[in-house]
């Protein structure tokens, strides 16, 4: 099935053996042997080509022909205040640059007890870290590019929450990319015990606008009734490669947020999993993807219904301006005996330019006979009936059509509780639009 | 839900009332396939230099390809070597009225008659048996409207000039496995030409009938309607039943040229095979239709209740500004039978609209897949389509899938996708029952009533059997 050339990936194959006695760990068995099988996997399955029905409309080739370079030193030094001009406002903030937790820019107040958050390179330093068990059951790597990372892995953010813990101020993640021609694979795992309640802001922003190759992946463990908010906001440099995969477990009632926000990158891929093992769990998955220029953006989400009366919901939106392209393709899977499952998918796409393209594919899997499952997906334009009753009050059609743009998308933004994360993709949506909205009009 | 009554248990064997075999002597060339038996089969049709390379150029790129894996289907290994494929009545009838009697008998247990009450029922027929066409009916009363409707051997004799310039223009040789396949050794099948203007003054159908063992059916169709024309055709197919897996690979293509519009319906009860998946048709079909002329339409209707395995996507090129494609289909799958099926709407002309209507019903071990793709081309403003799948499943171990692949490059295009899925709700069961409606019928009543859609686009006899298909096809299937 895979068409693989000898050749695919052997530069990093190549920069791995080079570098991987810098890496994280290399003194524990565990890592060295974890990383080795993981790179022997990625040399196995190679880089997915257009044949691969999941990668059909996404060519990965210029990552391939890119050869980023692991960063396995220290990362540069970056000015504090422009990370602080990325940061959310009263968060616990962990800084990232180039791969590498950077304590010296990261801020975590006082953290309520049997809450930990800990850089990945200081646990794959210990002999017995907990975290091992989370790898194992993560060694089968859906994709090449998780199993790069896992073998590549050089940094990242551990949470774990107690039982019953509930942290109020949001986790703030921010991995800044800085440096021309790196590639930086984190890895970050986040375990909810039973009742726990957190906030999770997943950043990847750059300072200018370098050629690079980020590759992450976040594993996310809900306890019972535990409820994890995952919010990831993907502000690539629009020359950057952008590869992230979030795989979720879900327990009995717990219940997983999550949005996924892009508006970066030359080429984006975010594949999310949400897996419903125990029942009556929930899971929402949010999305938005807004692009111009000649960026591509791919989603790929795929929900789990693996045991009876699990709910999930889904909407995703895309706006699409110039010669961009997005690509959206949402798996529902009800697997046999998952009775009583509620699924329902949504998929909305506003084309505003001749050269744009989409590719929308939502996608149902029914193997139980007591369920109600639905999607939809629609591509359009904007109304012609809603310009002509603005402009009928007076706006010009420019105006008209970037407030019914806005409308479109605002929806995405309005549905974040989180009132400072709200306010920030709110700002960045408006700088994103065809034509600056007056303070006035939207007020 | 309830205990099963008697009856109904007796009622779980499905019946299959086209199962049987007709005693009647037929020359078969052997089993496995060569050049020389592409070159047999285009010799005993006594074809013209150009068809025989035409079918090798097929064979040859046949043999560089291999069989499509994508489909969510699982399908035993088909030996091609063990296939004959080409099957005849020994007697060969010069005209309808020396067709052997019990051909006749055959397609009158079919309920596809052939004499006088065909007149009746004003349909004309093209019977298939096995690989050759035994009889047209209304021929000559077409004729006068310059109406060629007859099997494709003899319009490769008589119309070669009609032949040679759109067969393969739709569905090239090397389209897919099949096609190619069936462009190789294609035995017969039926050729539509409506002249400019003439809009057909009946329905014209065909009835294909597999009933030799061992055999395959590989059947042609091409239906052409000039400017302004208009034809509805029909399409019905049955099998005996057997232990054997037997193959059938068709091609249609349909071209409407300017204003002309084309209706296609197809009710497919091939065998499907026992309650425990042995037997039954491989129906790998490949039909497209190309809307080549501005403002041309073309409808596809299936009722798919048949078949072991259903392969089968009906689609439209829509070529032609504001030509219209149209897809309307009924998916039945009980025991253990397979079906992806699906249609493929491509919006290349301007103010291009289509209508997607998949009603897909999965029981017992059925799994039925709807496979679909909407592409909106970069010059095709204002295209419009809507579309519409929904699954009703029956019973614990069945699966409905829905796989829509939309892909839009054109910011004047309204594309809009829905789909649901559910079981028969026990309210709507128990509403029914309440009012003294037992259990089968009431199921049998919403699973009509889901089906209507589709069914209100079928010809009036064609409706009526369809819908009774169904029943039957449904029997014991809820418990």
């Amino acid at each position: 099935m895979n068409a693989v050339t000898p050749d695919s990936g052997l530069h990093y194959v190549e920069d791995f053996t080079r570098n991987k006695a810098s890496l994280p760990g290399r003194q524990q068995p565990w890592v060295v042997a974890l990383r080795e099988a993981a790179m022997r996997r990625f040399l196995a399955m190679g880089f997915p080509t257009r044949h691969d029905e999941d990668w059909k409309y996404t060519s990965v080739a210029p990552i391939e022909r890119g050869r980023f370079l692991l960063s396995s030193g220290q990362p540069r030094a970056v000015d504090k205040p422009q990370v602080d001009a990325q940061a959310l406002p009263g968060v616990h903030l962990l800084v990232f640059v180039d791969g590498h937790h950077v304590p010296t820019l990261s801020k975590v107040d006082a953290l309520p007890a049997g809450v930990s958050i800990a850089s990945l390179a200081t646990l794959l330093e210990r002999r017995r870290s907990g975290i091992e068990t989370q790898f194992e059951a993560a060694a089968s790597y859906p994709s090449a590019f998780a199993a790069l990372n896992a073998a590549c892995m050089t940094d990242g953010a551990c949470v774990h929450l107690a039982k019953g813990v509930r942290l109020d101020a949001p986790i703030h993640l921010l991995f800044l990319s800085v440096t021309y021609g790196l590639a930086a694979h984190t890895r970050s795992l986040v375990f909810a015990e039973e009742d726990s309640h957190a906030v999770i802001v997943e950043h990847h922003a750059a300072l200018g606008t370098p050629v690079y190759f980020t590759n992450t992946v976040t594993d996310i463990v809900l306890g019972r009734r535990a409820q994890i908010e995952h919010h990831k906001l993907q502000q690539e440099s629009v020359r950057a490669f952008h590869i992230a995969a979030i795989t979720a477990d879900l327990a009995e009632q717990s219940r997983l947020i999550s949005t996924s926000f892009a508006l970066g990158a030359a080429l984006a891929r975010t594949d999310i999993v949400a897996k419903l093992n125990g029942e009556g769990a929930e899971c929402s998955l949010d999305g938005l993807y807004v692009a111009d220029s000649r960026q591509h953006i791919d989603h790929h989400t795929r929900i789990d219904h693996n045991v009876p009366r699990g709910t999930s919901r889904e909407l995703y939106k895309g706006v699409l301006d110039d010669a961009s392209r997005a690509v959206f393709n949402g798996k529902v899977i009800v697997h046999p005996d998952a009775q009583r499952s509620d699924a329902a998918q949504t998929n909305r796409n506003l084309l505003l330019s001749e050269h744009a393209e989409i590719d929308t594919k939502p996608q149902l899997e029914i193997w139980a006979d007591d369920v109600k499952c639905c999607h939809a997906a629609t591509v359009g334009q904007l109304d012609a009936g809603q310009i002509f009753y603005l402009r009928s009050r007076g706006l010009d059609e420019e105006t008209a059509r970037a407030l019914l743009t806005y409308g479109f998308a605002a929806e995405m933004v309005q549905r974040i509780e989180h009132p400072e994360l709200r306010q920030r993709l709110d700002g960045l949506l408006r700088g994103r639009l065809p034509q600056q909205l007056e303070a006035e009009v939207l007020s | 839900m309830a205990t099963q009554p008697a009856e109904l248990q007796a009622a779980l064997n499905r019946r299959y009332d086209a199962g049987f075999v007709t005693d009647i002597e037929s020359e078969s060339l052997p089993p496995g396939l060569d050049e020389d038996v592409v070159r047999a089969i285009s010799a005993r049709k006594g074809e013209p230099e150009w068809m025989t390379e035409w079918r090798l150029e097929a064979y040859r790129h046949w043999l560089t390809m291999t069989p499509p894996q994508w489909a969510k289907l699982k399908i035993g290994p088909i030996d091609f070597q063990a296939i004959s494929y080409f099957s005849r009545p020994k007697n060969q009838p010069k005209s309808l009225d020396e067709v052997d009697p019990k051909l006749l008998e055959t397609y009158d247990k079919l309920g596809v008659p052939l004499h006088e009450r065909a007149r009746l029922a004003g349909v004309a027929v093209d019977a298939v048996f096995d690989s050759v066409s035994v009889g047209t009916t209304f021929r000559k009363e077409l004729a006068e409207k310059g109406i060629v409707f007859c099997s494709m051997s003899e319009a490769i004799r008589e119309q070669p000039e009609l032949v040679r310039r759109y067969l393969g223009s739709v569905v090239p040789v090397g389209d897919n496995y099949f096609a190619a396949l069936n462009s190789a050794v294609f035995s017969d099948g039926s050729f539509v030409f409506i002249p400019k203007g003439v809009r057909c003054p009946m329905e014209l159908s065909t009835y294909f009938r597999i009933n030799a063992g061992h055999t395959g059916q590989f059947e042609r169709t091409l239906i052409v309607a000039e400017e302004g024309a208009s034809v509805s055709y029909l399409e019905g197919c049955t099998a005996p039943m057997r232990d054997e897996n037997q193959l059938h690979a068709a091609v249609v293509e349909l071209v409407a040229l300017d204003d002309a519009s084309i209706k296609y319906s197809t009710v497919q009860n091939w065998y499907p095979g026992d309650e425990n998946g042995v037997g039954g048709i491989y129906n790998f079909v490949t039909k497209r239709g190309d809307c080549r002329g501005a403002r041309s339409k073309i409808s596809w209707t299936q009722v798919e209740t048949g078949s072991a395995i259903t392969w089968k996507y009906p689609s439209c090129v829509l070529r032609g500004d504001d030509s219209v494609g149209e897809f309307n289909s009924v998916a039945l799958t009980h025991h253990r039978q397979q079906a992806d099926t699906g249609t493929k709407m491509i919006h290349i002309g301007r103010n291009t609209k289509s209508k997607i209507v998949s009603k897909g019903i999965s029981a017992g071990h059925g799994q039925n897949t709807y496979r679909g793709l909407v592409k909106v081309e970069k010059g095709a403003d204002g295209a419009r389509n809507h579309t519409q799948c929904d699954s009703l499943l029956i019973g614990k171990k069945c699966g409905a899938h829905t796989f829509p692949y939309i892909e839009v490059r054109n910011p004047g295009a309204i594309v809009e996708h829905e789909a649901t899925t559910s079981k028969i709700s026990d309210d709507q069961l128990f509403y029914c029952r309440s009012r003294g409606i037992g259990e089968e019928d009431a199921v049998s009543m919403i699973v009509d009533g889901f089906c209507k859609q589709v069914f209100k686009e079928l010809p009036m006899e064609f409706a009526v059997e369809a819908k009774k298909l169904l029943e039957v096809s449904l029997e014991g299937a809820v418990g």
